[in-house]
């Protein structure tokens, strides 16, 4: 049986938040407010927010599904409708679900979209989703396409590029859609209150610096990403939540307490940084092996999916085209493959880890591509082995706890017997 | 004395090894996971601390000048007779099991022949029963299951015709009685089994009054309870033990452990069991430094060869033979385990040899282990190959050829106790946290 764990308030404020994002969603086509369904990674949420029209996210949906073990269902509903069982298991969740009406993953029947707006092109599986999802709901598409950061770094001609695609299409679209003009002192005072709430974040997540972490980067950098990427960035219920969330996790360091487990209080043996999406069917399972062992996770690349701050960007009231052009090629998947060693390479040092983990998604090859080589240069430049693992993102099929288990106990035991005998590097 | 012991559940056999505060092996205990787990723990561990208990009386006869002016051979002569009864309790047990599954309903009609049957294969054991306990004296890596299966099997096809009885169901019922068999422990104290080997060798006037008695004050000390100071447990099963938490180890750190003691100089360990493959790289002292292993498909395991070997109608331990005699490799596109019957069927109707098909299925099947190799760090210096499918010589030869053609001239390693290498890693753990 499952031990009941004590929740932290911002836990129970962020289920408040989320209780009221579906009440919105639910009464969103009788308070005549537009449903526009997007992605996570270099969200437009406040662009959104902006004509009051509410976001939704079918990755998100297909990972509480995964969460609430009902995605397998779904998953096997877009197979026999003819999805390969190589297609992304977020897709297949999200068209399983609406094949069955368009039931959440709350039980709660969802509104249809009054426009698709995918707002980032890196991952090409996200285009074929939408144009799947615009022959199903036969509503309007924007398509924005954002350069991929190959040479790491975000050039003039790039923002402009984004921008012009907003000025365009974007945003001549919502106008028509929602017959309210875009607005830029809502946007810019939106834009202050992102910034805040990123501040605050960005103090969440460089607290794992201290010993113990206070957090635990991962598997608890899960709840803590709700807000801000599930569309609330540029709200003051969000600011709020991430201000609670910081004097929590300040009264953590203060007490020199470790985060909150699956099961209670962590003990901290091992720092590690992981690489790599979290099995969503098995989140709890997983999280487990981690906790049974006593590793806490005090870096996680999964966090900057939905946007990256840690190296100091901010939306930006006084140019909020421009710096939402900059968000949207600041996302993680974005970043390229040396930018992404050196985010862990940079946890790995600032935050004094013991260790790290990659973790390979099976239908996800945007994720998982090059990843066998960040962490062979990982190991060159750190001197530490790293630990991989393999399952799917909410496709119970592929996650099997045995094959997990020997895995990662393997390697924490490897670093534990490392560090008793005094030869860690 | 102080004794240490290692237990290794794995998924399909469990293995137990203790050894002395110089970290020799002083027992090993082995049997079948299939059926319950923690009985085959118990098994395996009574196993172990019987062949320790042997392990203390040769070397106490050794150390005896009375005795060891007997004859070199003592210790053998009485290890023989206790063997002997040991193994002959565990047919006579087997025999029973597989009568009472012919009382089966299923079996009503058929019963007469196939009693007949089995009077006649089990005379065929007892006939060879001397032979295989001589030459099994030493080797504990051979299970009981595989000797008398061997037997059993060769003697049904031979006479089952005569008989006008089914072979599936008499391999059946050997199926059901072994599982019983092999579960549970043999009642036979190591005092009473001795007592019959020093009863035989008074009578051939070997041993007098006086030596008796000294054998029977080494047994009285070494007949108490081996006392083990520490236990570590490890295998697909060790969350199911009752140890402590520090107490359990995972494999791969054991397997490394366990290979680099019985060779020291490796620095790479491929670990082929029935579920999975585990690539290891280990140091001077044997810690593991990287490893890599298969997925959740069990493609490339152990398990493998074991569905080629059912496609095939032929034992696991016989694919090796029929390997030797392959005359090419015939390109294989899956070594998915669910597949394997599949590609072997469809090479089969195209006219391809059994011999080369297997040749070719084990090759493919290496190959597969040389990327989990590579992605470990590759192989610098001795390899060791352990695990189950390291008893089969074909797979041996393919990797020693693989490895030098990847890695240059490395030697390789497989040591005739492989099998015992994840409970001797595990021992070894206990042994050093105490």
């Amino acid at each position: 049986m499952e031990k009941q764990v004590k929740k932290d308030r911002s836990m129970l404020k962020e289920k408040d938040i989320l209780a009221g994002y579906y009440h919105d969603l639910g009464h969103a086509k009788e308070e005549n407010k537009k449903v526009v369904y997007t992605f996570v990674p270099g969200n437009m949420t406040e662009l959104i927010r902006v004509f009051d029209a509410i976001p939704v996210y079918p990755e998100i949906l297909a990972l509480q599904s995964g969460m609430r073990r009902i995605s397998d269902g779904k998953i096997r509903v877009a197979e026999e409708a003819g999805h390969s069982e190589d297609v992304c298991t977020y897709v297949k969740c999200h068209v399983g679900m609406i094949l069955q009406e368009n039931i959440g993953p709350t039980g709660m029947k969802l509104p249809d979209p009054d426009l698709l707006l995918c707002a980032y092109s890196g991952c090409f599986t996200f285009m074929k989703w939408f144009e799947i999802l615009k022959k199903m709901f036969d509503c309007p598409i924007v398509m924005v396409h954002v350069p991929y950061q190959a040479d790491g770094e975000i050039t003039d001609g790039m923002r402009k590029y984004v921008t012009d695609q907003l000025k365009a299409e974007y945003i001549p679209v919502m106008e028509k859609l929602t017959g309210k003009k875009y607005d830029q002192d809502k946007m810019e005072k939106m834009m202050e209150l992102s910034s805040s709430a990123e501040d605050d974040l960005v103090e969440v997540l460089q607290s794992a610096k201290n010993k113990p972490s206070p957090i635990d980067a991962f598997f608890g950098g899960v709840y803590y990403i709700g807000p801000i990427f599930n569309g609330f960035r540029g709200t003051v219920q969000c600011c709020d939540y991430y201000k609670l969330l910081k004097h929590e996790v300040n009264e953590r360091i203060a007490k020199k307490l470790g985060p909150i487990g699956p099961e209670g209080e962590m003990k901290e043996k091992l720092r590690i940084v992981v690489e790599g999406a979290q099995p969503w069917v098995r989140f709890r399972d997983n999280w487990k092996v981690f906790y049974d062992e006593d590793v806490v996770c005090v870096g996680a690349t999964y966090t900057k999916v939905g946007g990256f701050y840690e190296w100091g960007y901010r939306h930006d009231p006084k140019r909020p085209l421009d710096s939402m052009a900059d968000y949207c090629m600041w996302c993680m998947p974005n970043m390229n493959l040396p930018q992404r060693v050196d985010l862990i390479e940079d946890y790995m040092r600032k935050f004094d880890a013991d260790g790290f983990i990659v973790a390979s998604i099976k239908s996800c090859n945007s994720y998982s591509a090059g990843q066998l080589a960040m962490l062979k240069e990982v190991e060159k430049r750190t001197g530490i082995t790293g630990g991989f693992i393999e399952y799917d993102i909410v496709d119970s099929r592929y996650y099997s706890l045995a094959n997990i288990k020997v895995r990662l106990e393997s390697y924490f035991q490897m670093l534990n017997e490392k560090k008793r005998e005094g030869r860690m590097n | 004395m102080t004794y240490t012991m290692g237990i290794d559940l794995g998924s399909t056999t469990s293995k137990a090894v203790i050894i002395d505060d110089k970290e020799q092996i002083v027992g090993e205990g082995l049997t079948n996971t299939r059926s319950n787990y923690l009985i085959a723990v118990k098994v395996a561990e009574e196993d172990a601390r019987l062949d320790t208990k042997l392990s203390m009386m040769r070397s106490a006869i050794e150390d005896s000048a009375p005795l060891k002016r007997v004859n070199d051979g003592l210790f053998e002569s009485l290890l023989y007779s206790f063997r002997y009864r040991y193994y002959s309790m565990k047919i006579e047990k087997l025999k029973e099991y597989c009568l009472e599954t012919l009382n089966q309903d299923i079996y009503a009609g058929k019963r007469g022949n196939m009693q007949a049957v089995l009077d006649e294969v089990f005379k065929k054991i007892d006939e060879q029963s001397e032979a295989i306990v001589q030459d099994t004296l030493y080797d504990k890596s051979r299970f009981f299951r595989d000797i008398t299966g061997s037997i059993y099997m060769q003697s049904v096809e031979k006479i089952y015709k005569d008989f006008n009885v089914s072979f599936d169901d008499l391999v059946s019922i050997y199926d059901k009685a072994i599982i019983r068999s092999e579960n549970e422990i043999t009642p036979l104290s190591l005092s009473d089994g001795i007592d019959i080997g020093i009863r035989e060798q008074k009578e051939m006037g070997t041993l007098d009054d006086n030596q008796v008695k000294l054998i029977r004050e080494i047994m009285e000390e070494i007949n108490k309870e081996v006392v083990i100071d520490s236990k570590v447990g490890t295998g697909y099963g060790r969350q199911l033990l009752p140890f402590p938490k520090d107490n359990i180890y995972s494999e791969i750190l054991c397997h490394g452990l366990g290979s680099h003691h019985f060779f020291p100089d490796t620095r790479t360990v491929l670990d082929i069991g029935g579920q999975d493959t585990k690539a290891i790289q280990v140091d001077e002292s044997g810690m593991v430094t990287s490893f890599n292993m298969n997925d959740r498909c069990a493609a490339g395991s152990g398990r493998f060869l074991g569905y080629i070997a059912d496609q095939l109608s032929i034992g696991v331990q016989e694919l090796a033979d029929l390997a030797a005699r392959a005359k090419k490799v015939i390109k294989i596109s899956s070594t998915c385990t669910v597949f394997a019957g599949a590609e072997l069927r469809s090479k089969l109707s195209l006219g391809e040899r059994r011999e080369d098909l297997v040749l070719s299925l084990e090759t493919a099947m290496a190959k597969r282990a040389m990327s989990l190799i590579a992605r470990s760090g590759g192989v610098s210096n001795e390899f060791t190959f352990s695990g189950g499918v390291a008893k089969n010589q074909s797979m041996v030869s393919i990797f020693d050829n693989l490895v030098k053609q990847h890695y240059g001239d490395i030697k390789m390693n497989v040591s005739p106790d492989s099998i015992y290498a994840g409970a001797l890693g595990a021992a070894l753990f206990a042994k050093r946290r105490g």
